[in-house]
């Protein structure tokens, strides 16, 4: 069984609901990024994303760019982050990993050795933002020979389309929670609640909430609704801040229990 | 004619919708709409009349007697699309997008640019069609290009720098597609190249191919025959597929695309995405695209703001790969040397971009024969580079 699976599995059981931190891997260096997410499973979260640097990230707003920006200047790419989900197993992180990469990176690595390396690296699942239904056959058919999930992307703007998005889809459906790019926001998608209820219409995998999420009241109240929220840029700009910290051996661990501290306060 | 793209939007594997979930409905009824009232005879009607009244259409097909004789051989023709309105042929494709986005219902407009060009147009449509206008603009283009900031200001529009990437074209066209994403709903955005997620390449080609249907009917007048040779400077590619597409049909007439070599395509510095290029997914398209092995973008490098772009639209990668047209670099010096060349013969400055475009032919005259007719899309008007000439050449004539 997929560990995504297991892990929705068990949260349903104890009535409890996923909280999905997300970072992007290299920033400040990859070495570091391995022990934020030591970190995050420690302050309770469930599920990581690992964020592949782009050059071009067209669904990301700006800290998550700058993130990017500054893990492409010391060259890393996808295979240094699919390493980073193996280098984290190894110092004992036992969460389920999804890596969430534009798709040009994986048209480049070539579809087939790509699930290889996938399954390979111990990553159960997939979020690929510029991938929209008409374009995934391709990758969805070798996701699923390689049991690896594609978690689908649904917007408030996907009206009737959601009913085709999230046909046959696995893991959970990742439901945007406003018009816009990722980043920290105060207001969203008025109709958010019957958005996420009309999801769940036509689908019986989990439905999570992400984009914007940033701070306690927010995870709570979409948390009430949905069965997880992701945390991106809001945990992005925590790592950002602490760089300082996390680059000089005397003060790293302060920096690391900084972002530990405001993961654990989201749950 | 051909029938690309096919409902996927797709020419060949080029092309296709990349983008975030959160555009794919507004993409879909895009292309509805363009379907629905660009057959609308009131809406034809509407935009024929803008193209000759404000924009002065038809462009001449000029006959560039003295460039000929310079160059020994084949009689040249310049399509003169540095006559429009605006002094390039981004006017036409704004035009058009600014009457469907008014017929949509859309009061606001958003537009990328790179040197100012397709900038100006959409903020002279928007001002035309009483529109709200934001123009975005890499932070570096909006220094190299002040004064078109400013004529964009002029023009009742905001212009928002763009701080991201390497703070150019590519950006711009980033950060208006993440604007479109939060203000999808109100807003219409007015692409300027032959590139994007479906329907843009298509739209775009067929809003520009007044182009090529007016130089093939040009050409017939004058010389009872098609041209042996139809030349076009391409970054996107607008100017480029307006005038090949009506010619695509017409197997003896090789179509050429001249792309930015800047520095030469042997150094990092051009922006010769066919030649040196790989199949990628960029700006919510399939098509040829500058990256690295790992598919990371790579930044572009041109003397000429317009070509300096890592992608191509996807209806050139296609007609490139089934061998319909043939792609060619130019480097800035070749590029310059043939602007000063057309001004000294002809009397006429063109954009940097067009000035590509002569220097292939310039390069090209040789192996003609005198019997051959060439036609070179003059894409645009010089004026708006002339003080970047004169940086470059150290205000001496070369």
């Amino acid at each position: 069984m997929n560990l995504i699976d297991q892990t929705f599995t068990r949260l349903k059981e104890n009535q409890k609901t996923a909280l999905i931190p997300f970072l992007t891997i290299g920033d400040p260096d990859v070495d570091t990024s391995v022990q934020i997410i030591a970190e995050l499973e420690a302050a309770g979260a469930d599920i990581v994303e690992l964020g592949v640097p782009y050059s071009d990230p067209l669904a990301d707003g700006p800290v998550i760019q700058r993130a990017s920006q500054r893990a492409l200047k010391h060259q890393v790419n996808i295979v240094s982050c699919m390493e980073a989900a193996v280098k984290a197993r190894a110092a004992g992180v036992k969460l389920p990993f999804i890596l969430f990469t534009y798709y040009n990176p994986v048209l480049q690595f070539g579809l087939d050795r790509f699930f290889e390396e996938v399954k390979k690296h111990d990553i159960s699942g997939l979020i690929i933002p510029d991938l929209p239904v008409e374009e995934s056959a391709e990758l969805t058919r070798r996701a699923e020979t390689a049991e690896i999930h594609v978690i689908p992307l649904v917007a408030p703007t996907s009206n009737e389309r959601i009913k085709s998005i999230v046909a046959g889809a696995k893991g959970f459906v990742y439901c945007v929670s406003s018009l816009g790019v990722t980043g920290e926001r105060s207001s969203f998608f008025v109709g958010v609640e019957e958005f996420i209820g009309q999801v769940k219409q036509y689908t019986d995998i989990p439905a999570v909430v992400g984009f914007g999420i940033s701070n306690r009241e927010q995870a709570e109240k979409f948390a009430r609704i949905s069965d997880g929220v992701v945390v991106g840029s809001a945990i992005v700009r925590q790592i950002e801040e602490a760089i300082p910290l996390l680059q000089n051996m005397d003060t790293r661990q302060e920096g690391l229990l900084q972002i530990r501290k405001f993961v654990a306060q989201l749950k | 004619m051909t029938q690309l793209p096919d409902q996927n939007g797709r020419f060949g594997e080029f092309g296709g919708r990349f983008v975030p979930e959160t555009l794919m409905n507004a993409l879909i009824h895009l292309e509805e709409s363009y379907k629905h009232f660009s057959q609308e005879p009131s809406f034809q009607e509407e935009l024929s009349y803008l193209l000759k009244q404000y924009s002065g259409r038809e462009t001449p097909l000029y006959y560039a007697e003295r460039l000929s004789k310079y160059l020994g051989k084949a009689k040249i023709y310049l399509k003169r699309e540095d006559l429009n309105h605006t002094g390039a042929h981004k006017i036409n494709n704004a035009l058009a997008q600014g009457v469907l986005a008014k017929r949509m219902g859309k009061n606001k407009v958003i537009a990328e640019t790179g040197a100012g060009q397709h900038g100006v147009a959409t903020a002279t449509v928007a001002a035309l069609l009483g529109m709200e206008c934001k123009v975005f603009m890499g932070e570096e283009d909006t220094k190299r290009q002040a004064l078109n900031v400013f004529r964009m200001q002029l023009l009742g529009a905001e212009v928002i720098p763009v701080s991201s990437g390497s703070r150019t074209l590519k950006d711009a066209g980033n950060e208006a597609l993440r604007y479109w994403v939060s203000n999808v709903e109100d807003t219409f955005y007015i692409l300027g190249s032959a590139v994007g997620p479906h329907p843009y390449p298509m739209m775009v080609r067929n809003f520009q191919r007044i182009i090529g249907d007016e130089t093939r009917r040009q050409i017939l007048e004058v010389e009872g025959r098609l041209p042996d040779h139809v030349v076009a400077a391409i970054g996107g590619g607008s100017n480029a597929i307006g005038m090949f597409y009506p010619f695509i049909e017409d197997q003896d007439v090789a179509l050429i695309g001249v792309e930015a070599a800047g520095k030469g395509v042997e150094t990092a510095f051009h922006a010769s995405t066919m030649s040196k290029g790989t199949k990628g997914v960029f700006q919510g398209s399939m098509s040829y695209l500058l990256q690295d092995k790992f598919g990371q973008v790579q930044e572009a490098f041109s003397i000429s703001a317009g070509l300096d772009y890592p992608g191509v639209g996807p209806e050139h990668s296609y007609l490139k790969d089934i061998e319909r047209a043939k792609y060619v670099p130019v480097t800035d010096q070749e590029a310059l040397d043939a602007l000063q060349l057309l001004c000294r013969t002809e009397g006429i400055i063109p954009a940097l971009e067009s000035a590509h475009a002569i220097a292939q032919v310039v390069k090209m005259a040789p192996g003609l024969s005198s019997d051959d007719i060439v036609v070179i899309c003059l894409s645009g008007r010089g004026d708006k580079d002339v003080e970047s000439i004169m940086a470059y050449t150290g205000g001496k004539q070369a």
